[in-house]
């Protein structure tokens, strides 16, 4: 076992005739109960040690405004509204909820298909993209910034996402919602409080789909 | 005819090298670990690819747990005095008489969850046995009596001057209007900057955020 090496063991020395030998006591020392302690309380650190260490996520909320003429404006063609319903269903339509005879474009996904859907209205929004000066302004702040998508800076200005959880959602599927949003690195997107026509309409879609 | 000598090995292997190691990892594993602090709950944050630090000094938390009730808490390490003047605060805000002896157990005590008419019981319990109680969480949910707008402001006041980070920490399967009756509490004391508290997650290969820090760290 583990043991320090005295380096002991006799090396002959020739002593006279009637020389008593001195009894040789070993220095070897029995290390074994203090490795065991040494596992034990490694097996208790390596439990006890609390490997995620948890990190942040920046939220910034506006103003509640009353006044409508301070509300920001959006373009109507580049907005998305997503809404989270319960058993992690989302819910979106683009631009304006349009509801009439002919059906209407509000429509259901998961948490994996929204990422689709985000990656391509942010697609069709800068395909409509068009550039003028406020936009070369933009652009000259990033380049200052040492951002190296500063070409692309201004392009998605227009992309706004609008979200709305409902009183089912979970806090995991707000944060989760917010995330996808860094991952997709849309810019400009608020947290909305949801209107009652659309919790109808989740209601309904949630009892044809058979969500409980 | 001489008989071949096989030389004797011994089966004693020097496991000194091994044990150095091990006391190595056991040091290591010393010096890193940090202990949690006792929560009244526990608490599953939801994940997500932010790899920002927690600022874990001169902050709010307020803890939303897996049955939408909600705690307040107080980080602050340093200045132990801040304690001192929230309860103060709250004490002579809302005429709730509580004695010297309980003022001083709010330094002890971890998280608030009770409406402020049950905050003297719980500052009566010594700080070890308030685990034992059974917290209600503070009332948010009427905006009309949002207790927790309260307790936002008498940290406010106490840290009046320095920086206060608003953390919340969410469990995941609490429900959304928790969070929107918190969020409401800050909004009312004019606070519209937080940090929500979450366990890291992978960035998704190949999306636009995982290109992007490929293209800035080239």
């Amino acid at each position: 076992m583990a043991s320090i090496d005295t380096g002991g063991g006799d090396s002959g020395h020739k002593k006279g005739p009637g020389v008593k030998k001195a009894k040789k006591l070993s220095t070897r020392v029995d290390m074994t109960p203090m490795v065991d302690l040494g596992f034990l309380l490694i097996t208790f650190f390596v439990f006890t040690a609390t490997m995620t260490t948890p990190t942040t996520m920046d939220l910034n909320m506006p103003k509640d405004v009353k006044d409508e003429k301070q509300q920001t404006e959006a373009k109507e063609s580049s907005v998305l509204t997503i809404m989270l319903g319960k058993a992690n269903q989302v819910y979106y339509y683009e631009g304006k909820l349009v509801v009439d005879a002919t059906g209407n474009n509000f429509k259901s996904t998961t948490f994996k298909g929204i990422r689709e859907v985000i990656i391509n209205k942010k697609k069709d929004v800068i395909s409509r993209h068009q550039h003028d000066e406020t936009c070369k302004k933009t652009q000259d702040k990033a380049k200052e910034k040492g951002d190296p998508d500063w070409e692309k800076a201004c392009l998605d200005r227009d992309f706004i996402v609008v979200i709305k959880p409902d009183a089912d959602a979970t806090y995991s599927n707000t944060v989760d919602i917010l995330d996808e949003m860094t991952i997709n690195q849309v810019k400009t997107y608020a947290m909305v409080k949801i209107l009652p026509q659309e919790v109808d309409l989740i209601k309904a879609t949630e009892a044809t789909n058979g969500i409980k | 005819m001489p008989s071949v000598k096989i030389p004797r090995k011994s089966t004693d292997t020097d496991m000194t090298p091994f044990v150095d190691i091990a006391f190595l990892i056991l040091s290591f594993f010393i010096m890193a670990t940090k202990f949690k602090p006792p929560e009244p709950v526990e608490i599953t944050t939801p994940g997500s690819v932010l790899s920002q630090k927690l600022p874990e000094n001169n902050a709010v938390m307020v803890i939303i747990d897996s049955s939408n009730k909600v705690y307040f808490t107080v980080l602050s390490d340093k200045d132990k005095s801040k304690f001192d003047a929230i309860i103060e605060n709250i004490n002579t805000t809302r005429n709730l008489g509580l004695t010297p002896a309980e003022k001083a157990n709010y330094r002890q005590t971890f998280a608030v969850g009770v409406p402020f008419g049950n905050l003297k019981q719980l500052l009566a319990t010594p700080a070890d046995q308030q685990k034992s109680i059974k917290q209600p969480g503070i009332p948010v949910m009427d905006s009309a009596n949002n207790e927790l707008v309260w307790w936002i402001a008498a940290a406010k006041s106490a840290f009046a001057g320095e920086s206060l980070n608003y953390l919340i920490k969410g469990d995941g399967h609490s429900k959304y209007p928790a969070f929107e009756a918190v969020v409401s509490a800050l909004k009312r004391n004019d606070e519209f900057k937080y940090n929500l508290v979450t366990a890291l997650d992978d960035i998704p290969s190949n999306s636009e955020l995982d290109l992007y820090n490929r293209r800035v760290t080239k």
